[in-house]
């Protein structure tokens, strides 16, 4: 809307219509993106999201920025200390410092929670809004595999496919771990998410609008984007955000078992982990990661409800 | 504004009319068996024409124009035999990719019930604007004063500031008004306006079909008006094509079957409207019920509930017979009811 050619057409038909010689907002062409912007700018929950989601990106990007503390430092002589001055939440099993693992733990927590969810959302978005448009063959397909991935246990076929590609005796390097991981999160998590895009998109499709956008000359790939897509947004954006949190949660469920992210990886996970059996004798250790895994939960599921809240116009 | 509105020529140099559906047969597959919605349906509208396709639920009237447009669901439905002319080519054997340009600019609908044919989530500024940028890559700004251009025509109330308005925010009426100018922003040759204002009120009805009249008149676009209200298009359209059973059973010039019907089905509709000088009276309704299109009627399908019936009714399937040149019955004995008292 730079162009100066544009910019004089908006003037001429302002004149044209209201007779005002600027061009108003009403000029402006907007669209989904543009409205919900509107929207969410306005909502409390949207900023107060943004602005945690903001500090756990900082600490995701910039650990540094909160501790200087090297989170890998033991002393075992001071283990489980309570949260003293020098320590703010106090000293965790193997005597390094809750704080600074806790900083240092949003890293992977965040990225294997997001990017986990983020492969699901792909994965499952796409098959499923396949599978409701061209239905018949394409729908029974992806279904059933679907079906299958669904029917294996999901601890189960996690250790399956973690013990064959990264045993425990092995020593895969912090990137690769952490790929793996969020591969088996997503392999088997995907059905869901496909179920879900599933029923939202042949729901849409058998409305009204759809068949009027076949009428007026829309192709297959505009009804799919325009129609389809941002009609079945609502549910996929609300299983998403409540995704990351249980991806955060499995993937320290993993851990757990020995089987997912392991040290020298830090984890809000690993460190649930370690310290789960602790929780009466030095709660401090177990308390802090947990509390940052369910403010960041917390976090993602405000934000993508303030965004599917700003998404529905009968709600504006 | 003019080169918006100016009207395509329309007709052709092929001879025929604009658009011809030819002894179309539609069915539906499904699970209790076949269900022949559309057995044999011909008719023909021309630019500047308006044809109302009249006839009750199940009738076949909007399958037909489902299948003109090709937004047929199929399956279950399935197009079994004839042809759909538009510019005396064949639609039914156009490639998609063809097809689908001519939805919109060649043949444009309208549908029933705006608000859930207008997509909820985008603004109705942006979903008019759509269709210039869709069918001719307009820009953004020029496709959303083209919009805004449009919804005056259509004459919504400060349409430059309500173009960024959602669906339900609208009345019945001012969607209705949405729809019909995205139905009409690429000119289209033919508009297939499907139940317009059966959504609607009665006074807003009236609005909407002058509006359409008026837009039709401007632009000499061929008109087909699905009814199943008589009151509605009496004023408005040209001829009717009356259907019953998935067959036109009466086509007249619209005053001539207002007038004397020949088809004792469009005799017991007209019968069965309200009259200010019958008031008191019980109100005449047509027996029985209407065919089920998975087991129709051997015969005549009208003959379960005709008055007229005979005994070769039951056996003999009645033709289109032409009376008087412009018009016809599918009525073994027309003559009986063209000159019949009423009932």
């Amino acid at each position: 809307m730079s162009e100066p050619i544009v910019t004089q057409d908006l003037v001429q038909s302002a004149d044209e219509h209201a007779g005002s010689a600027h061009p108003t907002a009403a000029d402006k062409p907007r669209g989904l993106w543009g409205d919900t912007w509107d929207i969410l700018k306005r909502r409390k929950i949207f900023w107060i999201s943004l602005v945690m989601l903001v500090l756990f990106l900082l600490m995701t990007a910039f650990p540094t920025l909160f501790t200087d503390k090297d989170p890998n430092y033991a002393d075992l002589a001071r283990s489980m200390e309570g949260p003293s001055e020098g320590a703010l939440f106090g000293i965790d099993l193997q005597g390094r410092d809750v704080f600074a693992r806790t900083i240092y733990g949003a890293r992977t927590s965040i990225i294997v929670g997001t990017m986990a969810t983020l492969a699901t959302v792909v994965l499952g978005g796409i098959t499923g809004v396949l599978a409701a448009y061209y239905a018949r063959w394409t729908d029974i397909l992806i279904s059933r595999v679907g079906e299958m991935f669904l029917g294996l246990p999901y601890v189960l076929g996690a250790i399956i496919i973690l013990g064959t590609i990264a045993p425990a005796q092995s020593n895969p390097s912090e990137f690769m771990i952490m790929t793996v991981v969020i591969i088996v999160l997503a392999v088997l998590g995907w059905p869901i998410l496909m179920r879900i895009a599933r029923s939202a998109v042949i729901q849409a499709k058998h409305q009204d609008y759809v068949q009027a956008a076949r009428a007026l000359g829309a192709g297959p790939l505009r009804i799919i984007f325009k129609h389809l897509l941002p009609n079945s947004l609502a549910p996929i954006l609300v299983y998403a955000t409540i995704t990351i949190g249980s991806f955060i949660g499995a993937e320290a469920t993993l851990s757990l078992l020995g089987i997912g992210l392991r040290p020298p990886v830090i984890s809000w996970g690993i460190a649930i982990a370690d310290h789960a059996q602790y929780i009466r004798t030095g709660a401090h250790a177990l308390f802090f990661p947990a509390a940052f895994l369910s403010a960041c939960v917390l976090t993602f599921v405000m934000l993508g409800e303030a965004v599917r809240d700003a998404l529905d116009p009968k709600l504006r | 504004m003019t080169e918006v509105l100016s009207a395509p020529s329309g007709g052709g140099t092929h001879g025929g009319a604009l658009l011809e559906v030819e002894d179309l047969h539609v069915e539906f597959r499904t699970r209790a068996g076949v269900a022949k919605a559309v057995n044999g349906v011909t008719y023909r509208v021309d630019a500047g024409e308006t044809l109302a396709v009249l006839g009750e639920s199940g009738s076949g009237k909007s399958v037909t124009a489902q299948t003109i447009m090709g937004i047929l669901d199929m399956p279950p439905g399935k197009v079994t035999g004839g042809q759909i002319r538009f510019r005396g080519v064949d639609l039914l054997k156009m490639p998609d990719d063809q097809r689908r340009k001519i939805r919109g600019e060649g043949i444009s609908m309208v549908f029933q019930d705006a608000l859930s044919a207008l997509n909820p989530v985008f603004p109705v500024g942006w979903q008019i604007a759509e269709m210039f940028r869709m069918h001719r890559g307009t820009s953004r700004s020029e496709a959303k004063k083209k919009a805004v251009e449009l919804m005056d025509r259509v004459r919504i109330p400060a349409a430059r500031d309500r173009a960024n308005d959602y669906p339900h925010q609208f009345s019945g009426g001012m969607r209705q008004r949405i729809m019909i100018a995205m139905a009409i922003a690429l000119d289209p040759e033919i508009l297939i306006a499907d139940e317009p204002t059966t959504a609607l009120d009665v006074t807003v009805q009236a609005q909407i079909m002058g509006l359409l009249a008026e837009l039709q008149r401007d632009s000499n676009m061929g008109l087909i008006l699905i009814t199943h209200d008589l009151g509605v298009v009496a004023d408005v359209a040209d001829k009717i094509a009356v259907m019953y059973g998935g067959r036109i059973v009466e086509e007249a010039p619209v005053h001539d079957l207002y007038r004397r019907p020949a088809h004792p089905y469009s005799k017991g509709l007209l019968e069965s409207i309200p009259r200010v000088d019958l008031k008191g009276h019980e109100l005449y309704a047509i027996k029985g019920m209407p065919p089920n299109l998975l087991d129709m009627p051997s015969g005549c399908a009208f003959h379960p509930r005709c008055p007229y019936r005979r005994d070769n009714c039951v056996t003999d399937v009645p033709a289109l017979y032409p009376i008087d040149g412009a018009r016809g019955s599918a009525c073994h004995y027309w003559r009986e009811v063209l000159d019949g008292d009423s009932r």
